[in-house]
């Protein structure tokens, strides 16, 4: 479910790779990403909106497979 | 954080300070037995953090135990400025013959402590200052560089002090430097610093200000001397509202939302940035709006928390509108702020472009901070609109709702 303000997309191969998902659970200063317990990627509703649009998910990950969206834009 | 008197004294104790014989009483039976430990003449005096303790009836004397317990009891059932004595601090009466005064604090236009000295203690400084320019001293000091006794000296000698009373005043004035550096004071003061008639010096009141973020430095400190944590030594306890406001604060690290301040006004305010919330608070007041709070957010706090806090001003009974107004910002994103307000204002189930009367916060990121704001209907501004103007645009809308 996305958030008042951003969403985060991310294709469906890269939340399933282990390694990127990690990556991204890394990367992000505010929590937006974690990992299931099988090691996929999960995004965190709640901490959607607190997205400062840093753009680290984005770089970690293959080019265009994570698109950060202001919904406000739209 | 203000220190009681005999908590001050304590502290000015432990560096060898000389005082008055005495002790604080928590009853009339305790003041009475520290009198006649004492022997002779006492002064009873109320343990309130405020001033104007003799004109209140919160300074009495006694010649004999007896009338001591009687000045006691009189003391520890008088309310000063609405405040109950923790106690009544016994001492031992000292016949002087002329008060002196001495204290550290800080200057805010030099940014360094400042001592300041004068021969004619027991009053109100500023008026010595202003009638008698001669019979005060400063010196600054470096938070830096060691301090040296001899600064001491200069000030004293600057309003006239030779000789012995020189000589004896020197250390006293010298370790009041020294407290108020080891402690991180924001004031240690001495009125009256009393000479005797036999040329001893004795601290007859002292006033101590500790800086309330160096609290945690001074834990044990604050623990000897029976400060609990719990303490705020504020001039009235917290409001509900206000723990509630101290609560959101410290559910994040990231940025201030908070400190607020309770008022009785029907306008909230979110306000913040480097002094600007003193100015727009006031600015509200000047164009005659109501403010229901002062509050203080900044340093970009997260969205929750900016949420949280709006959530929280909407919530006083009373509250038809909010004013989100700060400074040029630099260090605090707009967008961030513009989603926390909005998202505070739906949660409460307010419309955003009705609860909001203005926005006017410029600076880093407000070209998404403004869409985010155009795209709920909220009027907002930008620096070419003044804090004044804005404070002024607030108000306005207040009278038409």
């Amino acid at each position: 479910m996305p958030g008042m303000f951003i969403d985060v997309e991310v294709d469906a191969k890269t939340a399933g790779d282990t390694a990127l998902a990690k990556k991204l659970t890394e990367v992000c200063p505010v929590n937006i990403f974690a990992q299931e317990k099988d090691g996929r990627l999960r995004i965190v509703g709640e901490n959607l909106d607190e997205c400062v649009l840093c753009d680290l998910c984005v770089q970690a990950a293959p080019a265009g497979t994570v698109r950060v969206v202001k919904l406000y834009e739209r | 954080m203000r220190f009681y008197e005999y908590e001050a004294k304590a502290l000015f104790a432990r560096h060898g300070t000389p005082l008055p014989k005495g002790q604080v009483a928590r009853t009339a039976a305790e003041a009475q037995k520290i009198a006649a430990g004492i022997g002779g003449p006492v002064v009873l005096k109320s343990q309130v953090l405020t001033g104007g303790r003799m004109k209140a009836g919160g300074v009495k004397f006694a010649d004999a135990p007896a009338d001591a317990e009687a000045a006691a009891k009189a003391i520890l059932a008088l309310e000063i400025k609405g405040q109950k004595p923790r106690g009544v601090l016994v001492e031992q009466r000292a016949p002087v013959a002329q008060e002196y005064f001495a204290a550290v604090t800080w200057d805010g236009r030099r940014k360094l402590p400042v001592l300041i000295f004068s021969d004619m203690g027991g009053i109100d400084i500023e008026e010595v200052a202003e009638k008698h320019p001669a019979h005060v001293a400063r010196a600054h000091l470096s938070t830096i560089l060691p301090w040296s006794a001899y600064r001491a000296k200069e000030a004293i000698v600057a309003v006239g002090v030779t000789g012995d009373d020189l000589n004896r005043l020197i250390p006293i004035v010298s370790t009041l430097v020294e407290v108020f550096l080891r402690y991180d004071l924001t004031l240690a003061e001495i009125n009256p610093l009393g000479k005797l008639a036999d040329g001893r010096f004795l601290v007859l009141d002292g006033h101590v200000d500790l800086e309330g973020d160096a609290r945690d430095k001074h834990a044990k400190l604050l623990e000897e001397l029976g400060i609990g944590k719990e303490e705020t030594r504020e001039a009235r306890p917290p409001t509900a509202f206000e723990i509630k406001g101290a609560q959101v604060d410290a559910s994040d690290h990231r940025g201030v939302a908070g400190n607020v301040r309770e008022f009785d006004g029907d306008l909230g305010l979110v306000i913040g940035a480097g002094g600007g919330s003193l100015t727009l608070f006031d600015a509200i007041r000047k164009h005659g709006g109501r403010p229901a709070n002062y509050c203080e957010i900044g340093g970009n706090p997260s969205v929750r928390k900016a949420c949280d806090l709006t959530k929280l001003i909407l919530s006083k009974p009373g509250v038809k509108k909010i004013a989100v107004m700060m400074n040029v910002v630099s260090n605090t994103r707009v967008d961030i702020v513009a989603r926390g307000v909005i998202k505070g204002c739906v949660e409460s189930g307010r419309d955003p472009a009705e609860t909001i009367a203005i926005f006017r916060i410029p600076g880093a990121w407000e070209d998404d901070g403004f869409t985010i704001l155009r795209k709920y209907g909220v009027e907002y501004c930008d620096r070419t609109v003044s804090m004044d103007e804005a404070a002024g645009r607030a108000v306005a809308k207040m009278a038409r709702a």
